[in-house]
Formats: C-alpha cells, structure tokens, sequence
C-alpha cells in the first residue's frame, strides 16, 4: 500500500505545474505595494483582496480592537462615498464583499464577475485614504462591535477560556490580548484611535493586493497602477513592526476555568513554538507534521492511542498555527472520556508525548501523512479564494511569494529526525500553559 | 480570524443555482441510475456529492438519533477493514470522503484523484453498501454523540433551537433534535443502526451530482459499482407538519450575557407560483448581508446586533420564513420591537421600485460566482434535482428573476407577510421584554 502510494506522489508532483488553474505572478508598484496575481479561468470571477500589515498586534497599549473596529469604519463613508455605499455598490453589481481582521494583518475583499474589478479597485484605493468618519458612526459601530464579542466570546464559555489561555502564554507580547479586544478596552474607543490606527498604517507601502481568478496579470498590474499607483506612499509608516519580543519562558503555567455552561471539560495544552521564517521554514514544516502525527486525525497517535487504545478520551487534536510572524503555539487537546478525571486524562497525554520522544515515529506514518499534504495541494487548487488567502496571510506575515511556493517541498523533506529534534525543543513544559475546562459545579 | 459580519448560508437557497454556461450531462447507468455530471478536466480530481431522500425524519421518536448514530458510524470500519483500517486506508488514497445529516437528507460529500479513483471508490462503496457497525466503533461513537448532546444543553444557541422545534412542530419528527437525546442515543442497540441503515440509504432515493476529471462512462460505471446493491426502496415518509406559530414571545431563561432570538412565520414552497417574488422579498428584508432592511435598522442605524438575517426555509414537510437576531439582554427587547415594525411596514407598504430593482441587480448578477468549484458546483447539480429543477434550468433560472414585478411583490407581501404569526423564541435573560 505505502510503496504504491510513494509512486503515486511523484505523478502528482509532476503534473502540478503543467495545471490551468493556479498560476501565480507578482508585482510591486513604485509607491511599495505589492500585487499578487493567481489565475483561474475555470469560471469568470475575480476575488480582489487588499491586505493590510497592520493587525491587533500592532496596536497601541490600552487600545485593544482597534485595528478590527477601524475595520468595520471602513464601510462607512469617504469623500465620495457615502456610509454603506460601498457594499451597496458591490452588491448592485451581483458582488459579495466583506474584511477580516488577525493579530497580524487586516484584508478587505470582493468577489464580483472579472469584468467588474476596476470599480472595485476603484472604491478599495478611495477608502485606502479619504475615510471620513463622524462621532454617530464610532457610537452605533461600538456597540456592533460589543454585540459582537458577546456573540463570540461572552455567550462562549470556550472562547473565554482561550482568552485566558492566550494571555497567559505570552508574558510580553501582543499575542496574549485578544483581537476583537478586552471589553473594558474596546468600550473606550473612539475617533482618534481609529483614526490615528488609520493613518499610520493605512498607505500603498503598507499593503498587498491579491487578485485571484479569471484575469491577465498584466492587465491587473495596468489596474492597479492607475488606482493605487497614484497613492503616495506615507514616508512615515514605521520602517518595522514593532513588537515586544518574548523573554525566556521559564515557569510552567496552569489556569483552571470553570463556568456553569460547560457540559463538556477538557484539557488545554499550548507550547510557544517558532512560526515559519522567511528563507527558514524547517522547524515549522517539523512542526506542522508533528501536528498531524500526533493528533491531525483518527490515524494520529493520540487517537489510536487515547481514543482506540485506553478509551481514556473522546476526542483528541493537535494544532499548529505556523503561518505568524512571531512566536505562535502548537496546542493539545484532550476531551476526557466519562470516568475519566482531568488529571488523569492529562497525564495520558503526557504519556503519548514522552512515548514519542522515546520511540520515535514510524516511517510509515511520516509517509501517510505526507501524501495527505500533497493531495492537499491539488485540491487546494479548485478553492481559488483560499489561495488567494494563503498569499495575503504570508506576505502579511513576513514570508515571501517564493517561501509559499517552497512550502510543500520542505513539508516533503522533513524526516523523523527532524520532527523528534523539534519536538524535544518545543515540548517543553517550562514554556507552556496547561489549561482546564471545567463546569462550576464538577468537584475534583 | 474576525469577520465584519458572518452570512448566514442555511437554508437562503442559495441551493438554486445558477448559470448559463455550466453544461450539464444527464447520465445514466446500466442499473438505470440517473446523475447530473459537469466535466472538467483542469484539475485531476473529481467531487461526488450524494443525497438521499429521508434524513434524520425517519427516526421514531424512541429511536431518535438512530440515522444521525449511523451515518457517524458510517466511515468507522466497513468491508473487511475496521475502524482504524478503514481510515489508514482513505488517508493512503488521500481521498475523503464526508457524511452528513439534515431533516430531509443524508448526503455525502466524495473528493478522490484521478490516479486512483478506482481504489477509492471501492472503499466508498464499503462505507455505503457494507458499514460493519462493530461494537468499539459503536460505543467510541455513542460517547462522542453523547457529549454533544450535554454540550448542546448549555448552548444558548442550541438551546434555541431546540425550543423552536419543539414549540413550531408539536409531535412531528422535525420537533425532534437530529442527534437524539441522551435517553434515545443510550438505548440504541446494533440492531436499530441496521435498520437506519437500511432506511436511510436507497436506490430509489438517492440524487447524484459529478464535476471534474471524470467522463460520462467512467460515471456511469462507477454509479453502478457504488450504488447499484443498495436496497431499491425505503420505507413511507413522514406526512407535512401542522405548523404552530401562534405569535408573541417564548422566553427560556438562561443566565448568558446575550440573547439568542429565532423567529419565523409561514413560509412558502419552491413549487409556489409566488415563490420568485417571495424569494426577493425576503432579501430585501433580511436575505441580502448588509443591504436588507434588518440589517440597517438593526444594525447600521442602532448598533443593536452584530448580524440579523432571514431566509425561507423549505423542507420537505414545512415551509418557514425564519429569523435570527442575537442582542445583549439589556438591548434586546428593542431589537425585537424593531423587528416586529419591520415585518408590519412590510405587510403595509411593501418595498419600492428601487429596493426590487436593486434586488434583482444583485440576485442576476451574483449568479456566475456560485460556480466556483467543482465540490461547489456539485452540490448546486444535486440541489437542482432535489427541488425538482429541470436540466436546463440554470439557463433560465436569472429570466425567473428578471420577470418579477413591482406588482408581484406587493401581492405576494400582502399574501405571504405575517405579523400576527410572526413567533420569537428567546434564550437568555431578556429585560424589558413586553409581555405578548
């Protein structure tokens, strides 16, 4: 089965350039934008995304949310739009358009028919700089914003629990505030946070525009020097991102969260772990597979093991969020079966975890996994919009064009060496945070 | 990753589809199944998407959970291969393969390569024609069902749902939660996911959508390998549902900081003559994302929610117009009120010439975006057959749009909007809430 498998790869490796979908080109524009252009003439449609480098980690102290609050303003109105023109003008033209927001960076996009993208490019390089915001707009998005950190978090007994996890993993850095905001945080905020955000990071050498779909790359860089090339860059954007960098991490951290709308406990375990580097990606892409080796599905270690094996759980994961551009965390998570206690079930994660660094892993399981990750790139090839994504995100996150490209040829050449090696440096519990989810009325 | 607001995608229908340039084959086997196939050999794989007739409807009530038990059990050892074979061997193939379960329908979602296709939908045919229900699988299961369930009693949102159902669909199976309850999903034996099994997944039932790299012969065989011993036929389907909506306000006490609202009132079927117009009423009252009436007043103007969103929910037994709002217990009552003298401005002056006009710019232009993937498109093929759509009707389906008057509209508000049946249900501690 496993050799079979192995040949089947190269033919898939083989054919992937040859593919009409999926054909990537960039540019950059003498004001310092870059543009990113993926083709996919499968159906007439265009994405067309602006990303910012400017996300909730990049805000001032004791504004927490403002980078997502400026970007729900940016829907209201500019010099020559007025609030909510903007979307009603997508929508007029049969488009869908909406933002979001990270701790590293802040995207607005469209999707409309490709005929229709110099009006979109038109109305994303107004609001780039002719935002007009007035004192009613910051009052009635407020409370948006607030109903929607109820909706996410207050009403989310998890979420709560993760924010505790969060910033109780990062003892100086940004990481550790959540991105819609503390609430106390985002209840203050007003026109000149927002506008002060705005105007710092807010210009052409500050951004990345990707569009993905049915265009020629050339006649979107000719678009996209006509609206955004005429922007001046600001001269001011701050030449790095400043962000306070992690100390030593020498303590191990344990939070025990209860709330009454927990029917479910479980256990939370998060490393700070190193993201993927520009030029760099090796430990990332280690760590990527030891997130799929250990708990990427019901072949993984700790579902055979704690779900098939012992019974001691119900569910088991593990996550790696290696595209950031710092320190990130790679997380386990353990749903006790019934009988089982807390301690317990914790404990047999541990178990699989120094199993691991003891026996190592099977080649065999290193090569499933692997075919996982290539078949994963031909269908990634049928979702235009989330390559489109994958592009924004590493340009926003200090990786390069030619550093996406690559990634799946480092995933390919990891070996069991180097994912042990990885997993000796990061699973170390002096650098982690242990957490408990529990319901109030569950006595230990 | 925060959104500025979430589209809420259930049941808008979006399911209708879309454009004139997909080309459709109808193809069918040597067995006489019958499957919707677009070709398109760009990238080297194929999406297979499946629908059975039936759905979680079919359980009785002390069986409630049965299909939803079996289709989870569904890809946990089939064949000759257990649980864990089963999965070792789809993660070598690199295909996958998803199950799910609503009201109406089972289906199931297939993505496999070309190079071994074969390979992979033996293994499929596995988990439909011969799924093993072994005993391990079955607990490790029930476990995991189990605790979503007491998952799903703390979640104002679910908590919400259930309420609806409850209140809206009396003793009809849709009054039921999909999963069961504890009590039903404890008490299920082997014997009872067999017979789900056998009632859920059949020939005479099933709907067939193919896009990709695959040609219309290779379909038709691979059709007959999948399909063709499954039992012909299934049992009879529950009757419609009497609807109970009798207005007013129902309120379940549950100390989160926001209230969870469903609403909903009668609503209409596809079949309808008045459908169309219907359909673009409601986007303009809470369909369309930002440019619906709710949305503004609820949001833009008064910061009241993070989203408000309506869609007409067509089943096969029950034809709703539905709601959701959530709102801080302190704001809520509000939210509702403006809600409420939405839905009477409606039912008294209809929307203008404007309003229509831009709805319908919006509806014909959006079409072409939904065709966007093969997995997508698949589904569109297999929702076009459900609905009992022609062949041909994506060719048509903007012409539909276009033909719809001001008249229609106003007609078809005056007939269809509701407001003294117009139901709230309520999870949370709602102030200030006007009794009914």
């Amino acid at each position: 089965m496993i050799r079979a498998a192995v040949a089947l790869l190269a033919t898939l490796v083989l054919s992937s350039p040859l593919l009409a979908a999926g054909t990537v080109s960039d540019f950059q524009l003498d004001n310092g934008m870059k543009v990113v252009v993926i083709e996919d003439h499968r159906a007439p449609v265009v994405v067309h995304m602006v990303w910012y480098r400017a996300g909730s980690a990049d805000e001032p102290p004791g504004q927490s949310g403002v980078a997502h609050f400026l970007e729900h303003l940016l829907f209201k109105g500019t010099d020559t739009l007025a609030p909510g023109e903007f979307s009603a003008t997508v929508a007029l033209n049969g488009g869908t358009d909406n933002a979001f927001t990270s701790y590293d960076y802040t995207a607005y996009y469209q999707r409309v028919a490709a005929d229709r993208l110099p009006l979109m490019m038109k109305m994303e390089a107004d609001r780039m700089k002719n935002l007009r915001l007035s004192e009613g707009d910051i009052v009635t998005e407020r409370n948006v914003i607030l109903e929607e950190r109820n909706m996410r978090v207050e009403n989310n007994a998890s979420a709560l629990f993760r924010e505790q996890l969060a910033a109780a993993q990062y003892l100086n850095h940004r990481y550790g505030v959540p991105v819609i905001g503390w609430r106390h945080e985002m209840a203050e905020l007003g026109l000149d946070d927002a506008l002060s955000f705005y105007g710092t990071y807010y210009s052409p050498n500050d951004a990345i525009l990707v569009v993905a779909g049915d265009v020629q790359p050339d006649a979107v860089l000719d678009l996209a020097k006509q609206y955004y090339g005429v922007i001046p860059a600001n001269p001011d954007l701050p030449a790095e991102r400043y962000r306070s960098a992690e100390p030593p991490q020498t303590a191990e951290r344990r939070l025990l969260f209860r709330d009454a709308r927990v029917a479910q406990p479980y256990v939370v375990r998060s490393y700070l772990a190193p993201e993927r580097d520009s030029g760099a990606q090796t430990d990332a892409a280690a760590l990527a597979i030891l997130a799929e080796v250990l708990g990427g599905s019901t072949t993984s270690i700790m579902a055979e093991k704690l779900q098939f094996d012992s019974k001691t759980a119900l569910y088991t994961a593990a996550y790696y969020g290696g595209t950031s551009l710092d320190r990130t965390t790679f997380e386990l998570v353990v749903v006790p079966a019934p009988g089982v206690t807390m301690q317990q079930a914790e404990d047999a994660m541990d178990d699989v975890l120094s199993g691991l660094l003891e026996n190592g892993i099977d080649e065999e399981r290193l090569a499933r996994v692997k075919m996982q990750v290539r078949a994963s790139e031909i269908y990634a090839l049928d979702d235009t919009e989330g390559l489109a994504n994958r592009y924004g995100r590493a340009l926003t996150q200090g990786l390069t064009i030619q550093d996406v490209q690559e990634w799946p040829n480092v995933l390919q050449a990891v070996s069991v060496a180097d994912v042990l090696d990885v997993a000796r440096r990061v699973l170390d519990r002096r650098q982690s945070v242990t957490g408990w989810l529990m319901s109030e009325e569950v006595g230990q | 990753m925060i959104a500025r607001f979430i589209l809420s995608l259930g049941l808008l229908l979006a399911a209708l589809p879309a454009w004139a340039d997909v080309n459709i084959q109808q193809v069918t086997s040597a067995s006489g199944l019958k499957a919707w196939l677009v070709e398109d050999h760009t990238i080297p794989f194929t999406a297979l998407e499946l629908r059975f007739r039936g759905g979680a409807r079919l359980d009785a009530a002390d069986k409630s959970g049965a299909t939803n038990l079996m289709v989870g059990l569904l890809e946990e050892g089939a064949g000759d291969r257990d649980s864990r074979q089963f999965a070792r061997a789809l993660e070598e193939l690199a295909a996958s393969f998803g199950y799910d379960l609503s009201d109406d329908f089972t289906s199931v979602s297939a993505k496999f390569l070309t190079e071994n296709r074969d390979q992979a939908v033996a293994l499929l045919r596995d988990s439909l024609i011969a799924p093993r229900f072994d005993e391990d699988a079955v607990e490790r299961v029930r476990q995991q069902v189990l605790s979503g369930i007491m998952s799903d009693d703390k979640d104002p949102r679910d908590i919400a749902s259930r309420q609806f159902r409850e209140l809206v669909y009396g003793d009809h199976p849709y009054a039921r939660p999909q999963s069961g309850t504890a009590e039903t999903v404890t008490a299920l034996t082997r014997d009872d996911l067999i017979a789900a099994h056998k009632s859920a997944l059949t020939r005479d039932r099933v709907y067939i959508g193919a896009v990709g790299d695959i040609t219309p012969d290779e379909l038709a065989q691979l059709m007959d390998t999948l399909l063709a011993d499954l039992p012909a036929t299934g049992p009879e389907l529950p009757a419609a549902a009497a609807l109970n909506l009798p207005g007013g306000v129902q309120v379940t006490d549950y100390q989160t900081p926001q209230s969870v609202v469903l609403f909903a009132q009668p609503g209409i079927s596809q079949d309808d003559p008045d459908f169309f117009p219907a359909f673009v009423l409601d986007l303009i009252l809470g369909g369309g994302g930002f440019e619906s009436r709710l949305m503004h007043e609820v949001r833009e103007k008064r910061g009241l929610t993070y989203g408000v969103y309506t869609y007409l929910a067509d089943k096969d037994g029950a034809q709703l117009w539905m709601g959701s709002v959530a709102s801080g217990n302190e704001r809520v009552a509000q939210a509702v009120q403006v809600i409420r003298d939405e839905w009477q401005k409606l039912q008294e002056h209809g929307v203008t010439q404007k309003e229509l006009d831009d709805a319908k710019t919006y509806l014909t232009g959006a079409y072409p975006l939904r065709f966007d993937g093969n997995a997508q498109i698949a589904q569109i093929l297999v929702g076009m057959q459900t609905s009992g759509r022609p062949i041909d009707y994506i060719a048509t389906r903007n012409d539909k749009v276009n033909a719809v008057t001001l008249e229609d509209i106003q007609r078809v508000a005056k007939r269809l909007v509701d407001p003294a049946h117009l139901t709230f249900v309520i999870v949370g501690q709602p102030q200030d809430l006007p009794a009914n």
